[in-house]
């Protein structure tokens, strides 16, 4: 007898067929992960646990039911029936009823492990380095063929065209993701860089979780280099962003963050051009005024001002030795007088008044006899008049 | 430390601080030539890092001697590997 062939359609169906009346109002538990709120409403995600993962959807109109915000790493128990999408070959729960159990065992690790290294001083924000304001070489710890790298670069590039970027090869998921960005931060804070960017583009949580392991959280804290932790998701933050110096939303939001803008720079060194030279055509032209002043100053415009002065201080000199000269005219006068009194008691005209002449020949007095001739005239001098006669 | 060994911020530091002096009017004539003279070097300086061309992205990759060694990055020869 020949087996029967189903075709893929008819195998599709009866497989649902027989999922459906199986299953078709279970409960189970398990953690949110990788959820997507559709435009429409709908919520794509999956149930998951340590060992297996179940596709869920919950239609708009239960999730408007929901009495908690639904959310990544949740643990729920949802009620729902199983089914079969035979487009994709792929079964999932079809959840009408959903609640939550508590957080999930991988979420409270997490959180375990961030209240540690919280408490440890990791989160501090008096730890936290400031980022060079030029720097002049940053390493890109990242994956280099995604286009996170490619945005990276163009946009530092655009700001800060002098700037040496440096990409640092890894893995970004995957098992050993975390180690090698670990290793490759160590590596780059040992490069002789002025700042390091570790990230990776958007990503489920899934995708993201190496920027949430300790190794990574570690090595960012351990490096002497400043570091800005890029990794692309809006919503949830991860353990390196709250270790790094900063936190950037994108990778292309962290070059924005990393460099200048070199227009607004070329804009400051324009305006100190123009008060250079401003100033400098001051200083210019005060020094112009200056040689200006002294051109048209006394000394070379009129040359008699300082001749009219040195004659003036002549004169005072000359008033000053007059002065001086009279003064000691007027102790000399004292002296005169004096002299005068003892002058008048030698007078001869006192000696006349007793009785004595004086004789003169030619105007000179004759004391002897002898130097007289016959014929002589002479003049007698008496106290009173005188008298001419002649010898005989 | 020469000029060319200076960082960009030192170069900016040093042109406000020209700036703020020679716009002071204490300097003399030639002290004023003097720093002007060093502020046009400093600016010919930044102008040429920023509007010369773009520096080259380079890889880190093992040099095989356990050190690390610089290579040029070929975005399109990584997206093919």
């Amino acid at each position: 007898m020949e087996p029967r062939v189903f075709t893929v359609s008819e195998l599709s169906r009866e497989a649902k067929v027989l999922l459906e009346d199986t299953f078709s109002s279970v409960w189970v538990e398990g953690e949110v992960s990788g959820l997507m709120v559709a435009a429409s409403g709908h919520h794509y995600f999956q149930l998951k646990d340590e060992k297996a993962v179940l596709k869920a959807v919950l239609w708009a109109s239960g999730a408007r039911r929901l009495k908690f915000e639904n959310e990544e790493g949740l643990l729920v128990r949802a009620r729902g029936r199983l089914t079969i999408y035979e487009p994709r070959g792929s079964y999932q729960l079809v959840v009408d009823k959903m609640e939550p159990a508590g957080r999930g065992p991988l979420q409270v690790a997490f959180e375990q492990m961030r209240r540690r290294l919280e408490a440890e001083g990791l989160f501090d924000p008096d730890r936290k380095q400031p980022l060079p304001d030029f720097p002049r070489r940053v390493a890109l710890v990242t994956s280099p063929t995604s286009a996170a790298v490619r945005d990276l670069i163009r946009v530092a590039h655009r700001r800060w065209p002098p700037l040496e970027l440096v990409v640092v090869p890894v893995k970004v998921q995957g098992d050993g993701a975390a180690d090698e960005i670990a290793a490759g931060i160590a590596r780059a804070d040992r490069g002789g860089f002025d700042l390091i960017i570790v990230g990776r583009g958007g990503g489920s949580l899934e995708d993201l979780w190496a920027f949430n392991e300790e190794v990574v959280a570690r090595a960012i804290f351990a490096a002497e280099t400043p570091v800005i932790s890029a990794v692309g998701h809006e919503v949830d933050v991860s353990i390196s962003d709250l270790v790094a110096d900063l936190r950037a939303a994108t990778p292309s939001a962290a070059a924005e963050l990393a460099t200048p803008d070199s227009a607004e720079v070329i804009e400051w060194l324009d305006q100190r051009r123009r008060r250079m030279d401003r100033a400098l055509m001051q200083a210019t032209a005060a020094a112009r005024q200056q040689l200006a002043t002294i051109q048209a100053s006394a000394a070379f415009k009129r040359p008699m001002d300082f001749l009219r002065a040195a004659e003036q201080r002549l004169d005072d000199l000359a008033d000053d030795l007059r002065s001086a000269w009279s003064e000691a005219t007027e102790k000399r006068r004292g002296g005169l007088e004096t002299l005068a009194a003892s002058l008048e008691a030698l007078s001869p005209l006192k000696v006349l008044g007793r009785g004595y002449s004086v004789t003169q020949k030619e105007g000179r007095v004759v004391t002897r006899a002898a130097d007289l001739r016959a014929g002589d005239t002479i003049q007698t001098t008496l106290a009173e008049g005188s008298i001419r006669s002649t010898v005989e | 430390m020469s000029e060319q060994a200076q960082t960009f911020e030192q170069h900016l530091e040093a042109l406000q601080d020209i700036v703020d002096a020679l716009e002071s009017g204490d300097l003399a004539l030639a002290a004023s030539m003097e720093r002007y003279s060093d502020g046009v070097t400093r600016l010919k300086t930044c102008f040429e890092l920023l509007k010369g061309a773009e520096a080259q992205v380079k890889k880190l990759v093992a040099d095989g001697a356990g050190g690390a060694a610089e290579v040029p990055f070929d975005e399109d020869a990584e997206e093919d590997a």
